[in-house]
């Protein structure tokens, strides 16, 4: 397998990063030599083999439905790159 | 006092011939003086730790210390600690100071160690070198041409100087032990879910563990007395009754038998370094172990494996940074999508992109069975080999790293050789098994050589014991580099 230029770019948009023409020919070049050694795993039969999501065989732990948080959100906004009257601002989503 | 061990520091406090105030302001003096060759630590901030060291002399004079209290302990810059800055290594946490404390941050505080600083990582803890963090590389203090390791590479850094008595570090996919390795300092890797991983900033959640970097066993011992236990707020903490990780100290070593996995011992593994390991297996057989040829088969799987699953889930922890909630913002974008994209790419380096990328890619459509499910398999594969091994075996060793320190810019161009580093210590991750690295020797080169101690689930006094009986019989953990 081996990764285009569109790939590249197109893997780029997903991951919601900017790349110019001039990296993403390096980032292909890089990409396809890491994918190279990840082909390795191809030639493994896993017929039957159960998929390991996690370390440790265990179930999600529940807890009481009740309140055990405290409202911080003043000490929590103060690092966001841009606050008013509580909201966190981004330009305009819906015309 | 700089070579003294946690448990004569302690001696020293509870007997009142040195204050915590006293011991912070040496150490702090020292990184003051010699940080800046290294750049060790990113962040220092001499009030907090004057005042933590303050309140730790009144609370042993008033009778209430706790066995550390008082003694200080420097901090890879992956926990989230209340008021400190903490930047991942990342200019997009470059001026994130953290609201609230880690588990192993509060853990700490709560035994009244004094908090030294925040030290150097490879960024988002992505890197085997320490190359990739946005405040500089990490000089190695036994050869200033020679990476420290990663990613957790100033902490090693920072203990192997002697500029802190002990630190914290995280390991993925090998990053307490192999740094360990890299510079001749003890550090160990718990079983996944018995180091809470609240508040540390995620980089692969399903393999990410916190543990303690030492001078020696018996120091990781007694950090790890602080650092275990249950947390709620991780929803994969693990359930368990409170060990103390120092009751295997003691125990001798006749009977114990050392699992040697002969691709451990194969192609790719240096010359010095398999010497200074083969070193080390004959002074255990001296003390009584014997040792019993094992296979991991499929050992070289685990970095491919490795590389899809680490990968998969960065992209999708890492998508948080999107100049909203924290962190950085670019200063000039159009539009929702164009502030994203560009944020992330000005606030992110090369090796997290390349690894977001990664990550994204194996799970998008039409991809997803062929990469993330098929390496998922082979996880289990990986992690059955382990439980066949420890049928033969109590306790696996081998070297931690197939090589020596490398230098800088030897692999930092090629991101699969650097991804090769990590062939021994990958699979213990994937796996979830406790592992660990002792120093065992010096190369041709004069950089240390790391001895990798593997135990099963839950074995990690076990693995303390072995290691501090090596250390009682041996001294190169007390083996200082010349610079400092």
């Amino acid at each position: 397998m081996s990764l285009t230029l569109q790939d590249v770019k197109r893997v780029a948009m997903l991951a919601r990063i900017a790349v110019t023409d001039e990296e993403a020919a390096a980032y292909q070049q890089q990409l396809n030599g890491i994918f190279s050694l990840i082909e390795e795993m191809q030639a493994v039969d896993t017929a039957g083999v159960a998929p390991m999501s996690h370390a440790q065989d265990v179930c999600q732990r529940l807890r009481d439905d009740t309140v055990t948080e405290t409202d911080q959100h003043e000490k929590f906004q103060a690092i966001a790159p841009q606050v008013e009257a509580g909201l966190y601002l981004v330009p305009r989503v819906i015309e | 006092m700089i070579n003294a061990s946690l448990k004569q520091l302690a001696a020293l406090l509870a007997e009142k011939k040195i204050s915590s105030q006293e011991l912070t302001q040496s150490f702090l003096e020292r990184i003051h003086a010699r940080n800046p060759a290294l750049n060790a630590f990113v962040t220092l901030n001499q009030e907090i730790s004057l005042a933590e060291a303050r309140a730790a002399d009144v609370r042993i004079a008033a009778g209430g210390a706790a066995p550390l209290s008082g003694i200080p302990i420097a901090h890879k810059d992956i926990f989230c600690a209340d008021g400190w800055r903490t930047t991942c290594g990342s200019k997009m946490l470059e001026n994130f100071v953290a609201p609230y404390d880690a588990h192993v941050i509060s853990r700490f505080k709560t035994a009244g160690m004094v908090s030294l600083g925040k030290t150097n990582m490879d960024e988002f803890a992505m890197g085997s070198s320490n190359e990739t963090s946005y405040f500089g590389t990490v000089k190695n203090p036994w050869d200033a041409n020679a990476v420290p390791g990663g990613s957790s590479g100033g902490s090693a850094a920072a203990v192997a100087a002697r500029l802190a008595p002990a630190a914290t570090g995280t390991d993925t996919g090998g990053s307490i032990r192999q740094p360990a390795a890299l510079t001749g300092i003890t550090g160990l890797k718990p079983t996944y879910g018995v180091v809470s991983r609240y508040g540390m900033i995620a980089f692969a959640s399903s393999l990410d563990q916190a543990g303690p970097m030492a001078k020696s066993a018996e120091d990781c011992a007694l950090l790890m007395n602080v650092m275990a236990g249950f947390d709620e707020r991780d929803s994969t903490s693990l359930e368990r009754p409170t060990e103390d990780y120092t009751r295997d100290l003691e125990q001798p070593l006749a009977g114990l038998k050392i699992g040697l996995p002969r691709e451990y011992f194969a192609e790719g593994l240096s010359a010095d370094v398999g010497a200074a390991v083969e070193t080390a297996l004959a002074e255990y057989r001296k003390l009584g172990a014997t040792t019993v040829d094992i296979s991991l088969p499929n050992t070289r799987l685990s970095i491919p494996v490795y590389y899809v699953l680490a990968p998969a889930e960065a992209s999708t922890n890492l998508s948080r940074f999107d100049g909203v909630r924290y962190g950085y913002r670019a200063p000039d974008y159009t539009d929702l999508t164009d502030m994203y994209q560009k944020t992330r790419a000005q606030g992110f380096g090369s090796e997290v992109k390349r690894r977001i990328m990664i990550g994204s890619y194996v799970l998008s459509h039409g991809y997803y069975d062929a990469y993330y499910m098929q390496a998922q398999k082979i996880r289990r594969l990986i992690a059955q080999d382990f439980d066949a091994a420890f049928r033969q075996c109590d306790i696996i060793m081998g070297p931690t790293a197939p090589t020596t320190a490398f230098n800088f810019g030897e692999k930092a161009s090629d991101p699969v050789s650097m991804y090769l580093s990590d062939i021994y210590t990958i699979a213990v991750n994937l796996a979830g098994l406790p592992g660990m690295s002792v120093p065992c020797g010096f190369g041709t080169n004069g950089r240390p050589v790391g001895l990798q101690i593997i135990g099963n689930y839950f074995a990690e006094a076990k693995m303390l014991g072995v290691a501090h009986q090596y250390q009682l019989a041996t001294d190169w953990h007390t083996r200082m580099p010349n610079t400092i």
